[in-house]
């Protein structure tokens, strides 16, 4: 089977541990976690987390089999990039002689629909956001200017597919 | 933990009342029914252990002589019992040693409740004397695990605590205590857990696989049941043979679900997987329609995925749906507890015989046993084999005894010879290999069902990993009998290094102490037998012994286990010799 990018979406409980016991899961298959990124959901004391894996179907099936057993975790899915909007965001952190010596520089901000979130005596700060192609090719732009520091976070994404994580909620609520 | 709701149960008897954490911890145990841990006591630990001391009328604790004795004692306990198993340690190496019976119970779906000891809370992450990160080390073998630091959370964390290791596919769950909170008081109330909002134990079984599960039942001209432990957890013998019966399919086993049906019933087929028997793994590659119930296609079981029942569809009963296509694609897969599925199922199924097809799973057995099963059981040649001293002890104990395994060749031909008439009666580690396992697991077993006869079937390694629990047997006058096959090796690596490394017996040879003097030493009565006549007798007299007994046989030091599938290998490549 052909290894693919997917975007497996966990919905879980905001508890100690957690992190690890989902991690734990990759780690036991030899997987690599390619983006992980963790964060509150639409819904009142519910966790997100996104990771993206690189690997076949296959494997991205039993390991969300395994995520969602956890007893933390109320559901997760995985999608294909096709399946989800996506985005990742950076900063460049970049000398500011540069931004006014360099003309180039104020046309790659702009080309690449970023903007200047600080400007220090010694440094600026670029931030984007995208797909990670985009990401790059700024990268790529802003490399040979030099770039102090560049961190990316990683990624974020909704699916088009309604994930019902609500109706399955109230569904708890209202069997008990 | 204020995200986590949880439903409860009204409590008519609930209290309320400021007592210390150590002492709440009891009150939890006994109002989950627990009357009996096992465990260890040490410094991190200790405020329960003296609450302990002042509730042992109520509940009975067993100092095992480590803590993974502990747990495999527990896992014994449950296994037998099905009950949850209690086990119980101190910080640091206390915890640590739990590791390797939370991962057997894990792998084998036991419910165990593990409680440790740890370092007080503003001590944590300080490399405290006995702090270890019990939690971060454990998490990957619990089904669910939590650290306890304030008192006031003791009641909702057990109470969840054993209505997770209980409830749909059971498994171990920790419990990490800091000393602060064993110590703090707090107003106690008790009430048990009955769902966790985020954790679908038992998903609903959906009428309309079951509905297409029968039709391909009905349907089948070589249809071949495979049962697991998921019949046994899920209570679920009555229906199993029930449907066996009406639809007249053969019907196999794993290692795990042994006892779940007479092992002389007339479709009872025999055991798969790599030591199981001839018909089923051979013909699991001929049937047309494979009945998977409650197992997990184990490699040890499948042998290569890529040639295993390729030809069939697969229906698939199961409880945990993450094992829905993990190792075999199901064409049909049904959902649910085996119980209910299977009793949905009863009625839709249209009565049949196949006999033509058994008679293919008779006439294969018969070549079994005429170049396997005859000369392990009915031996002809001077020395013992491990076969017929599990025919004598079926013999003598009229195949009631509750037989636990450790691990290696005396397990796989305990597990291919011993005979059950009772479910819950054949306890071995199956998914983790746990050598060591036995005898604690034994004293487990005797305890969890003090009218039945339980026999501990060890090999000479397995025995001396554990042995120290004997200390158990001499204290509490556990009356387990206790059967070392002994031949001077760890014979299953040294079957392999026979088989698959040219005869190398690279640390596989034993030279090993006067096991009868051993026994001994604990006062617990002991013989040793060389020949087939003293085998007899002295099986006897250990099944007639009303006191725990020990009895090392002397077996052939390079008798291999045959019908074997080599590893990795197709499930219709089985050897026989």
């Amino acid at each position: 089977m052909e290894k693919e990018w997917f975007t497996i979406s966990v919905y879980s409980e905001n508890n100690v541990g957690l992190l690890n016991r989902i991690s734990g899961i990759f780690l036991k298959r030899h997987i690599n976690i390619e983006s992980l990124n963790v964060s509150k959901s639409e819904i009142e004391g519910v966790s997100k987390f996104t990771i993206v894996v690189y690997t076949t179907e296959k494997w991205t099936h039993n390991i969300v089999g395994q995520i969602e057993k956890q007893i933390e975790v109320i559901k997760a899915f995985f999608h294909t990039d096709e399946e989800t909007i996506y985005q990742e965001s950076v900063l460049f952190k970049i000398a500011s002689n540069l931004l006014f010596d360099e003309r180039q520089i104020q046309n790659i901000i702009k080309d690449n629909n970023s903007q200047i979130v600080t400007v220090a005596r010694d440094f600026f700060v670029i931030a984007k956001s995208g797909r990670r192609n985009e990401i790059n090719e700024m990268y790529d732009q802003l490399k040979p200017f030099g770039i102090m520091q560049f961190v990316r976070t990683g990624r974020i994404s909704v699916s088009k597919e309604e994930m019902q994580i609500t109706a399955l909620l109230n569904e708890f609520y209202q069997d008990k | 933990m204020e995200t986590v709701k949880i439903k409860t149960e009204v409590n008519p008897k609930k209290t309320k009342l400021k007592i210390s954490g150590a002492e709440a911890i009891i009150h939890c145990l006994l109002a989950e029914g627990v009357d009996l841990l096992y465990g260890y006591p040490g410094g991190a630990i200790m405020p329960v252990y003296d609450e302990l001391y002042k509730f042992q009328d109520k509940l009975t604790h067993i100092l095992t002589r480590h803590e993974q004795g502990a747990t495999h004692a527990a896992q014994g306990y449950a296994r037998v019992s099905g009950r949850v198993g209690v086990a119980m340690a101190t910080s640091g190496p206390g915890a640590t040693n739990l590791v390797t019976g939370l991962a057997d119970a894990q792998i084998d779906s036991t419910p165990l409740v593990c409680i440790t000891g740890q370092v007080t809370r503003h001590l944590l992450g300080s490399d405290a004397f006995q702090e270890t990160d019990i939690i971060g080390i454990s998490t990957p073998v619990t089904k669910w695990n939590y650290q306890i630091t304030e008192a006031a959370e003791i009641p909702e964390i057990m109470a969840k605590a054993f209505y997770i290791a209980k409830s749909g596919r059971p498994g171990p769950v920790l419990i990490d205590i800091t000393k602060n909170a064993q110590i703090d008081e707090f107003d106690f109330s008790y009430e048990k857990c009955t769902a966790v909002r985020s954790y679908n134990p038992i998903p609903k079984p959906d009428v309309q696989a079951i509905e297409a599960a029968a039709q391909l039942i009905n349907n089948a001209k070589k249809p071949l049941i495979v049962w697991g432990q998921g019949v046994i957890l899920g209570k679920a013998e009555e229906e199993l043979k029930a449907l066996i019966e009406k639809s007249g399919v053969p019907a196999a086993w794993t290692i795990m679900g042994t006892s779940a049906l007479d092992s002389e019933h007339p479709l009872n087929v025999g055991m798969v997987g790599m030591h199981g028997n001839y018909a089923p793994n051979v013909l699991t590659n001929e049937c047309d329609v494979l009945i998977a119930i409650g197992m997990r296609f184990d490699d040890r079981v499948t042998g290569s995925l890529d040639t295993y029942a390729k030809q069939a569809k697969v229906i698939h009963f199961e409880i945990d749906k993450a094992e829905i296509n993990k190792n075999v694609h199901a064409d049909v897969a049904v959902l649910g507890n085996s119980k209910d599925t299977l009793g949905l199922l009863l009625p839709m199924i249209k009565e049949n015989k196949h006999e033509a097809w058994h008679g293919k799973f008779k006439e294969m057995y018969k070549v079994e046993f005429d170049q396997v099963v005859n000369n392990d059981i009915h031996p002809t040649k001077e020395g013992l084999t491990m076969g017929e001293v599990i025919e004598q002890i079926n013999v003598e104990s009229g195949q009631k005894a509750v037989i636990v395994t450790d691990v290696g060749q005396h397990q796989m031909i305990g597990c291919r010879y011993a005979k059950f008439k009772q479910s819950r009666s054949n306890i071995t580690s199956g998914g983790l290999g746990t050598m060591g396992f036995a005898l604690p697991a034994a004293i487990g077993a005797k305890m969890g069902a003090m009218e039945r006869e339980v026999v501990a079937i060890i090999g000479d390694g397995g025995y001396q990993m554990t042995i120290q629990e004997l200390g158990v047997i001499f204290q509490h006058k556990v009356p387990v009998k206790i059967v070392v096959l002994n031949n001077d090796h760890l014979g299953m690596v040294r079957q392999w290094q026979e088989l698959f490394f040219d005869r190398r017996y690279a640390s596989t040879v034993m030279v090993n102490p006067d096991f009868v003097k051993i026994a001994e030493g604990y006062s617990i009565e002991a013989k040793r037998v060389s020949t087939r006549e003293d085998l007899k007798v002295a099986i006897k007299e250990m099944i007639a012994s009303k006191d725990a007994y020990f009895l090392e046989v002397k077996v052939e030091k390079e008798d291999n286990v045959f019908p074997m599938i080599p590893s990795g290998a197709s499930v219709s490549e089985v050897r026989l010799k």
